[in-house]
């Protein structure tokens, strides 16, 4: 297979858009749909500080090294779970790649660890177990309220993840088969800062598959933990990743069509309604009693779960 | 050929020459769930895998 741009030998074909790229070529289509992303969704500008929220894993760090490569300001956030062998693991190749890759860029790493929240040297799964939840719940309400949290009290402009095609079209199938409305008005990959407390949200690989940013890892050689979140096994996500993957086999551009036809109705349905996302957030949302982060609730989820969990360990 | 696999961690022996496109098959896996990589080189699925060769069929996919 030759590479479509410069006929050098491809080293991975992309049957969505009917091409291949050879590692040169593949590494600008990526930076270029990442600009693309950006631009088009107005995610943030040059002179914006942007907090990445990294796991370790191929996307965030990606998305860490491609912002750098861009000349974007950018720092990172690493929120260690507690999860035996697999935090120690993804810990260091976050640690590996800011001292190979961020330092000489000036890029920050900051680091914050569940045990610290849980104020008893808890692990995730242990939280979870404490208080009856699914672990990816728990994980959840903790990464979301952390990443929320430092990037609101150190003045970024913005934070970043790096969710990608896949992620927001499974998540967007997950929503549908349950008809949750309320979550798929929020499924955007831009999710502005609406209210006192809240920080803009974006999500710069939401053009990009897992196998185009995987692709784009190993090119690039980013030393990425391959290995799989042991409390992931069975997750709903990885059961809609893969129907939908195999919905792509048989026809290419499925997933891309699926996200995309949705990303265009919300649009729609944006330009016509009275009320925006902000407007709704801002009638909906109080500060938590406890916490003072924005929630529906008087108490914020984390900060209940956070309670639960000592009521349960006296 | 050697094809180490993940998710378990495990390595198999298929015979080889072989298309990448034929080991996907063989093995039963959808092609846009997985990088193959050689030494450090990722493989598209025309690639011909020698009998000799390692490989290392990566899995994509995340939990998210």
């Amino acid at each position: 297979m030759r590479c479509r741009k410069c006929s050098n030998r491809a080293v991975l074909g992309l049957p969505r858009h009917n091409t291949a790229y050879c590692g040169p070529c593949l590494t600008e289509f990526v930076r270029t749909q990442v600009q693309k992303a950006i631009k088009v969704q107005r995610m943030f500008s040059p002179e914006d500080r942007i907090l990445v929220a990294v796991s370790g894993g191929k996307d965030s760090l990606t998305l860490w090294e491609i912002l750098l490569k861009l000349g974007y300001r950018v720092d990172a956030l690493y929120v260690g779970l507690g999860i035996p062998g697999y935090s120690e693991r993804s810990h260091e190749k976050v640690e590996r790649f800011a001292h190979d890759v961020a330092e000489a860029c000036g890029s920050q790493l900051i680091i914050q660890t569940v045990e610290e929240d849980a104020g008893a040297g808890t692990g995730v799964k242990e939280l979870a177990n404490l208080i009856k939840r699914p672990t990816c719940s728990a994980c959840g309400t903790i990464k979301r309220y952390q990443f929320n949290r430092v990037a609101y009290q150190n003045n970024y402009d913005v934070m970043a993840t790096g969710h990608n095609l896949d992620d927001e079209a499974a998540r967007l199938l997950g929503n549908v088969l349950n008809w949750q409305e309320e979550y798929l008005q929020k499924q955007s990959p831009t999710l502005p800062a609406s209210v006192e407390g809240f920080s803009k949200k974006v999500k710069p690989l939401y053009r990009m598959t897992e196998r185009e940013i995987a692709a784009y890892a190993v090119v690039n050689r980013i030393d990425y933990l391959v290995e799989e979140c042991p409390n992931a096994k069975g997750a709903k996500m990885l059961v809609y990743k893969d129907v939908l993957n195999r919905l792509e086999a048989e026809s290419p551009g499925t997933k891309h069509r699926f996200y995309w036809g949705f990303l265009e109705k919300q649009k729609k349905s944006a330009n016509t309604s009275n009320h925006s996302m902000t407007d709704i957030d801002q009638s909906t949302l109080l500060p938590c009693e406890t916490c003072s982060q924005p929630t529906t609730a008087g108490i914020c989820s984390f900060c209940r779960m956070m309670a639960r969990a000592k009521t349960a360990t006296r | 050929m050697n094809v180490h696999l993940s998710h378990p961690t495990r390595d198999i022996a298929l015979q080889g020459p072989k298309r990448v496109a034929d080991i996907f098959k063989e093995l039963q896996l959808i092609p846009e769930a997985f990088l193959v990589i050689r030494g450090q080189d990722l493989m598209t699925e025309d690639e011909i895998v020698a009998d000799e060769d390692t490989i290392e069929v990566r899995p994509v996919i995340s939990g998210g």
